[in-house]
């Protein structure tokens, strides 16, 4: 059924500094909202609990995308369409431009933003994947002050995340590689626009020849979570890619992830694609190096 | 400006007419456009931005009115189906969507008009890949999307 929309608040404080101070007033009481691609589906099954929510849309210096040489420093309410028009991003963090193209559509893509697809806290969001595999790290905001830390672990449980209710995310930070990066990234949906993510995976590595020197893999809808696989990864990193191996890792990867069976897909079928993907990332680092 | 029972005034331009309105700001832009300002042309498909049939433009860009509260519209330029034609000449797409046949049974074809508009305006000469994906977000049950396709490169020969 559909929501009684007189019950709920949006309110439009002009400044950050206003807006930091509403979710400290009573932390807790409000909750911020911006492209609203996933609160306004909630709204519309009768399915949005919460009633309050202050609008951050306007607040232009949470959007944009700042590089220095060590950084690229992307704000909260960057779009999806923002994303894919960056030239640095394209260049060296792809897997994040190709989170951004196929994620909804183009109207989606509009109004999405990637601190939205962080903290709305999806275990099937496109983007996080991605940031786990780049060891993204987050700025939270509060009327204290910002803290960074690093995005891996900020997911601690099924929508439960290391943040406080007077606190906003409002930047997300990539450090840039000097050395070439493999960059590996596959959603599996029903279709290529729109669909929810069966699967979605996310890895980088760094390597000599055939040798891994540094992995990093990141999975979508397999886990409560958007899931780095660090024992994965562990059981990689040192090693020579050859069919053994292989199988290793995908053997490591179905311990390591716990996919279940919903209306989008099934436990065994996302197994497996979760164990051939894999396969299929360290054949392309065996064949290109 | 919020008012006495909980409504807030908000002030926007709809096919460069300016609107002054007392609202819920989680209204829908969809339900405001159809039922405030009776613009109907704009139809209702999923309500959950899945098929496109509400798109409007805000500011130049395809959004899905029905995941837009009118709360963050304040200052915002809309363009509807309605602000397509220009007096009695139709839109180059539109004409194009009558010729080849792109429009059938009606409910997608405002916003399937509105992202093909939308398409030629930012990829004047596209190609095949940019006309899927500009229109990825728009579904139609009747024409195959073909018929639609065929529509978006008539449109681009005849503009």
């Amino acid at each position: 059924m559909r929501a009684y929309i007189p019950d709920y608040q949006l309110t439009t404080p002009t400044t950050l500094a206003e807006t930091l101070a509403l979710l400290a007033s009573e932390p807790g009481l409000w909750k911020p909202f911006a492209g609203g691609t996933d609160l306004m589906v909630l709204l519309e099954t009768g399915k949005l609990s919460h009633r309050n929510y202050v609008n951050i849309w306007h607040l232009d210096e949470l959007r944009g995308i700042d590089s220095t040489l060590q950084h690229v420093t992307v704000g909260a309410l960057t779009t999806y369409t923002d994303v894919q028009a960056n030239t640095i991003l394209r260049d060296e963090f792809p897997m994040l431009c190709q989170a951004a193209s196929e994620t909804g559509g183009l109207a989606i893509q509009n109004r999405g933003t990637l601190g939205g697809n962080i903290v709305n806290a999806s275990p099937a969001a496109d983007s996080p994947p991605a940031f786990l595999a780049y060891d993204a790290e987050i700025e939270l905001t509060s009327a204290q002050g910002s803290r960074w830390l690093p995005y891996q672990g900020f997911h601690m449980g099924y929508k439960q995340m290391n943040m406080r209710a007077d606190e906003l995310l409002t930047r997300i930070r990539l450090t840039r590689s000097k050395q070439a990066l493999k960059h590996y990234y596959r959603k599996v949906g029903t279709r290529k626009a729109q669909a929810i993510s069966k699967v979605c995976f996310a890895a980088t590595a760094r390597a000599s020849g055939h040798k891994i020197d540094e992995i990093r893999i990141a999975l979508g809808s397999v886990a409560p979570i958007p899931l780095r696989c660090v024992r994965t990864e562990g059981v990689l990193r040192g090693q020579v890619v050859d069919q053994s191996l292989i199988e290793t890792g995908k053997s490591e990867l179905a311990r390591e992830i716990v996919p279940i069976d919903d209306i989008r897909s099934t436990k065994d079928y996302r197994l497996r694609i979760s164990e051939n993907l894999l396969g299929d990332f360290l054949s392309s680092i065996a064949a290109t190096s | 400006m919020e008012t006495a029972n909980n409504t807030i005034q908000v002030t926007f331009m709809v096919n460069s007419v300016s609107k002054t309105i007392d609202v819920y700001p989680m209204a829908r832009l969809l339900d405001v456009l159809r039922e405030q300002l009776l613009l109907t042309g704009t139809k209702e498909g999923c309500g959950e931005g899945e098929c496109g049939a509400c798109t409007v433009l805000i500011d130049g860009r395809i959004v899905n009115s029905c995941l837009v509260p009118i709360g963050q519209i304040n200052g915002a330029q809309i363009t509807t189906i309605e602000g397509i034609a220009s007096d009695d000449q139709l839109h180059a797409v539109q004409q194009a969507f009558i010729d080849c046949g792109g429009a059938q049974c009606g409910i997608c074809t405002p916003g399937m008009v509105l992202a093909a508009v939308n398409l030629l305006e930012r990829y004047p000469n596209p190609t095949e890949t940019d006309i899927r994906n500009g229109l990825a977000g728009n579904l139609c049950r009747c024409t195959g999307c073909m018929k639609i396709f065929e529509s978006v490169v008539r449109a681009c020969k005849n503009k």
